[in-house]
């Protein structure tokens, strides 16, 4: 047999790994055909909606539902009371903790959950939902978390002792009513004793702010208990549906195999949609009681209220380093505010996430980091917004920490960044925290992007830019954001990393059909990040078809294989190597049915982009759909029919990608506003699998950056009342505030993943934040600037400009 | 709480007559009255653009208009500007461009391109930027979408000087 078209034409033909294969989900995205939570419309069905407590921390005295029930078209309405004889009135958390679904005898932040009314629709709902009457008694609110380890006031009774005493949580010995746990990672004294000791030490105390996820869509479910049956279906905004249908079972009582979970489209998650909320909890049990389906979707000020929220870390540093600016040691102390139920999304060991990359990517011999959990009367959560296990709050501690010490040395922040990396030479990295990084080549990655954005020449021009602000030329100031960062992403090993029990591995199943096309599911779930495409292309690359012949499926736990979800960036390297894992099972297969078609021996045969040659003969090949079609339709000796693999892939180690960012700025010292003149970003996240797709990725969470680092915050007055609880007030950046980013890479593949990726999605976020928030700070820094808080808003960079005395 | 009103709605060329209370909001009739779920509800208070429709020829977020105000007009949804065979331009430069990740705003994003493309057909970045500032995109940082747009004019103003 002749072929008659290239090798290259066969490569490119596959759509395979490393081609900015366009996305197969945008037709229907795109004609308004996506298929959310809120689109799913089944007949007789309900809508819930919540009573919510406009207190932060009150007694509930009673509830008076007869005026509610009375509204014609109201079906029920929950109390905790009616979940109670379920058990079903608390939940536990993610974190070992537990969540009450509805308020039982008292609230604790605003927004909280008090009463699920189920109505006809969602108009009424929201009428009876203004009809239930609860009697409050106010308490004592508490929304800073140093005052709350002081106070008498006690936040969650069911965490006390009857005798006083209390009792160790979930994660060790508590040292307060209200302190949830405290977690260490390295050695304190020795810490100590290098800093005590040391010719340089910076101190800094920073306040990670508290924000939110806020994806456009909010969260959402649909339950449907078909009695007959006895099967529960539940669609919904799940980030990890697999567990959903785990905890469903556990909390319901319905064996696993009759509860179908679903997750439809997903717009937009970012860590919001990880844990279980209230209204999913509500939604089921609504369905079991009415025995009709019911809907619930959060509203925007629901979601910003309620659902989680991210970081809320009080970081206090310590970094030691001799004069010629070598770090020697590092200490950190975390304050952290995870509310009014530890809720936090974090593998179960790790109460803190891995807060102990924060050694970052710099060469510390010793460092420690302790954490302390803290109850408030603020919404629970702590989810990982656009990042791993939060590693964000430990990439800005570094980063910062760096910043200041580069100030106490009086040295270029880019120079000492240079003198502490981890060299490529010492990869495999054990850090002092204890993590093994797999792979880095920090230094290149740094000197590309500083050639390229002239560094040496912006930092002439800044100079020249103090002179001129300080000779009355000019109003604005100009700053050079500096970053590099070290992202732990892909949990992870079951070993270490599991959560509610279940190991954080994930899977993936595929079939080939006769004529050469291909379904594979996966145990993850694409929330915009376009695995339908890009998974396709890992299995086109290892099994020969084209990408455009196979269909990724996701997201129906009566289909997919058992994996752990969508977060952290695990899907590349987790499900993306279940994948290549399952590909290589159903190529292994196909090289003995191409053997036995070829007439030769298994070792005789290679895989070639589409096909099997004969070694030395590439005439004599079987391509890809010719030995599919042999697998169903003639006996082969030794071989059962039919060309299917699945793998459950537990990962030997985390990927570790890095980047190195820059961000310059002007800012207009008279109106704080901050105009970003360019944005360079050097990703390295190993192997490349769609260019295009990674492209929008960090464009996407750069932006996610910028909001963060410039003025995204849920903020809390004193009595707990959330100040920014709408769109109003809550930043999410135009495409009027956000600028061009250019984008540019290095490759150093990850030495323990099938095909060497590492994963992309959250590392521009975790990236940008510290660049962004470095480039305010470097711009004030000539005028005495140490450190000031995130967000820079325009008003906060205005009273910094003020506080340095810039309009005097 | 018969207060429902008679409302007549032309929508993506097609005449539809419903009961509906005044206080219903457009967006909610679209979507669960007349099952045309391409836009989207984001935040119901104007700030997102998940829900842009063209109405009488202007782009509105049909969260914040009543049905009542609605009665008689004619709306555009996204599933009026093109069809699977074929698709709008605006539609296909997204897909090309990567103009989209989630899905959920690009409804209400390409209605919304869509009406700032025939108000102004010879947009300069900035004025792509300014036109869509009203709908807000989570996943993109936008760059791509403006691209889209940018693509998508170019691509219009060249088919009608061929038809010139």
């Amino acid at each position: 047999m002749k072929d008659e078209i290239t090798r290259d034409e066969r490569v490119a033909n596959l759509k395979g790994m490393g081609c900015s294969r366009k996305r197969v989900e945008d037709a229907r995205f795109t004609q308004g055909k996506g298929n959310y939570v809120d689109d799913i419309k089944l007949p007789g069905m309900l809508h819930g909606d919540f009573v919510r407590s406009p207190y932060a921390h009150a007694r509930v005295k009673s509830i008076n539902i007869d005026a509610a029930m009375a509204l014609p078209g109201v079906v029920a309405v929950l109390t905790a009371k009616d979940l109670e004889p379920l058990n079903l009135h608390w939940m536990p958390t993610l974190a070992g903790d537990k969540q009450m679904v509805l308020a039982d005898g008292k609230v604790l932040f605003q927004g909280q959950e008090v009463a699920f009314v189920v109505a006809n629709d969602r108009y009424i709902a929201a009428d009876a939902v203004e009809l239930v009457e609860v009697d409050y008694e106010e308490l004592e609110v508490i929304v800073d978390p140093f005052k709350s380890l002081q106070s008498d006031v006690v936040l969650r009774e069911d965490m006390v002792a009857e005798d006083g005493s209390i009792p160790n949580g979930a994660h060790g010995p508590r040292k307060h009513p209200n302190h949830i746990f405290t977690w260490e990672a390295g050695e304190e004294e020795a810490t100590n004793q290098v800093i005590d000791n040391a010719e340089v030490v910076a101190t800094e105390e920073m306040y990670y702010h508290r924000t939110h996820p806020c994806p456009l869509e909010t969260c959402g479910s649909v339950a449907s208990m078909d009695k007959v049956n006895g099967k529960l279906t539940l669609w919904g905004t799940f980030q990890a549906p697999h567990v959903v249908r785990t905890v469903a079972s556990l909390l319901s009582g319905i064996e696993e195999h009759n509860i179908r979970v679903v997750s439809p489209d997903i717009g937009g998650g970012f860590g919001n949609k990880v844990g279980v909320y209230p209204g999913y909890v509500c939604s089921i049990v609504a369905s079991i009681v009415t025995g009709v389906p019911v809907k619930w979707v959060e509203d925007r000020m629901e979601n910003l209220m309620s659902t989680a929220f991210a970081r809320d870390y009080w970081m206090k540093g310590k970094i030691s380093a001799t004069k010629e600016g070598k770090i020697t040691g590092l200490h950190c102390h975390v304050t952290a505010d995870h509310g009014a139920f530890d809720a936090c999304a974090d593998p179960t060991k790790f109460p803190a996430g891995f807060m102990n990359i924060c050694t970052g990517s710099y060469d510390i011999p010793v460092a420690y980091l302790g954490v302390d959990g803290v109850y408030t009367n603020k919404a629970p959560g702590g989810v990982s917004y656009r990042c791993s296990f939060r590693v964000t709050e430990a990439v800005y501690f570094i980063e910062r920490m760096i910043e200041v010490l580069a100030i106490e040395l009086n040295m270029d922040p880019a120079e000492l960044r240079s003198i502490n990396f981890i060299k490529k030479e010492q990869f495999p990295y054990t850090a002092a925290l204890g993590w093994e990084y797999d792979s880095g080549d920090y230094q290149t990655a740094w000197d590309k992007a500083l050639l390229a954005v002239d560094y040496t020449g912006l930092r002439a021009e800044q100079a020249q830019r103090v002179e001129d602000f300080k000779a009355g030329k000019t109003r604005k100031v100009m700053g050079i954001g500096l970053s590099f960062f070290t992202e732990i992403v892909g949990a992870g090993p079951v070993k270490n990393c599991d959560i509610l029990g279940m190991g954080m591995f994930d899977s993936c199943e595929i079939r080939i059909h006769p004529t050469g096309s291909a379904v594979a599911r996966l145990g993850t779930i694409s929330q915009g990040q376009g695995h339908a495409t890009t998974f396709a292309q890992i299995l086109a690359t290892e099994i020969g078809l084209s990408a455009e012949s196979i269909t990724i499926e996701e997201g129906d736990t009566d289909t997919a294989p058992y994996g752990l979800g969508t977060y952290g960036s695990r899907s590349t390297p987790v499900a993306g190597a279940a994948a290549a894992m399952a590909g290589r099972k159903i190529r292994a297969k196909a090289q003995m049915i191409a053997a036995y078609l070829l007439e030769v021996h298994d070792n005789d045969v290679e895989f070639d982009v589409d096909r099997f040659v004969v070694k030395g003969s590439p005439e004599q090949f079987k391509t890809m759909k010719d030995i599919a079609y042999a697998a169903y339709n003639q006996a082969i000796p030794g071989l059962e029919p039919g060309l299917e693999a699945v793998s459950y892939y537990d990962p030997p180690n985390m990927t570790y990608p890095f980047g190195a960012y820059v961000c310059v700025m002007d800012i207009d010292v008279d109106t704080g506003v901050p105009e970003i003149r360019r944005f360079y970003a050097l990703d390295d996240c190993g192997t490349r699998i769609n260019p295009m797709v990674i492209e929008g990725q960090i464009h996407g969470g750069l932006t996610e950056a910028l909001a963060v680092a410039l003025g995204q915050e849920i903020a809390y007055d004193d009595m707990g009342n959330v100040k920014t609880g709408t769109l109003m007030d809550f930043f999410l950046p135009t495409a009027w505030e956000v600028p061009n980013y250019e984008t540019d890479y290095t490759v150093t593949p990850s030495p323990h993943h099938p095909i060497g990726a590492k994963g992309v999605g959250e590392s521009p976020h975790v990236g940008g934040v510290p660049c962004f928030s470095n480039a305010v700070q470097d711009a004030f820094r000539p005028f005495g600037n140490r450190h000031t808080n995130m967000p820079h808003d325009h008003w906060r960079i205005w009273q910094t400009a003020n506080d340095l005395g810039m309009h005097d | 709480m018969s207060n429902k009103m008679h409302v007549k709605l032309n929508v993506n060329g097609e005449d539809h007559e419903f009961l509906a209370e005044p206080r219903e909001l457009l967006i909610y009739a679209l979507r669960e009255k007349l099952n045309i779920t391409g836009p989207h509800v984001g935040c119901e208070t104007s700030h997102c653009g998940a829900c842009t429709v063209t109405m009488n020829g202007k782009s509105v977020k049909s969260c914040t208009v009543f049905v009542a105000q609605a009665n008689g007009a004619e709306v555009t949804t996204v599933e009026g500007l093109g069809s699977p065979d074929a698709l709008h331009v605006l539609q296909e430069n997204f897909k090309e461009h990567h103009g989209l990740q989630c899905g959920f705003c690009t409804p209400g994003m390409i209605t919304r391109a869509a009406k700032l493309l025939e108000e102004n057909p010879n947009p300069t970045e900035e004025d792509v930027r300014f036109g869509i500032a009203g709908n807000i995109c989570r996943c993109t940082g936008y760059q791509n979408i403006v691209k889209s747009i940018l693509s998508a004019a170019s691509e219009l103003n060249a088919s009608k000087e061929a038809a010139q």
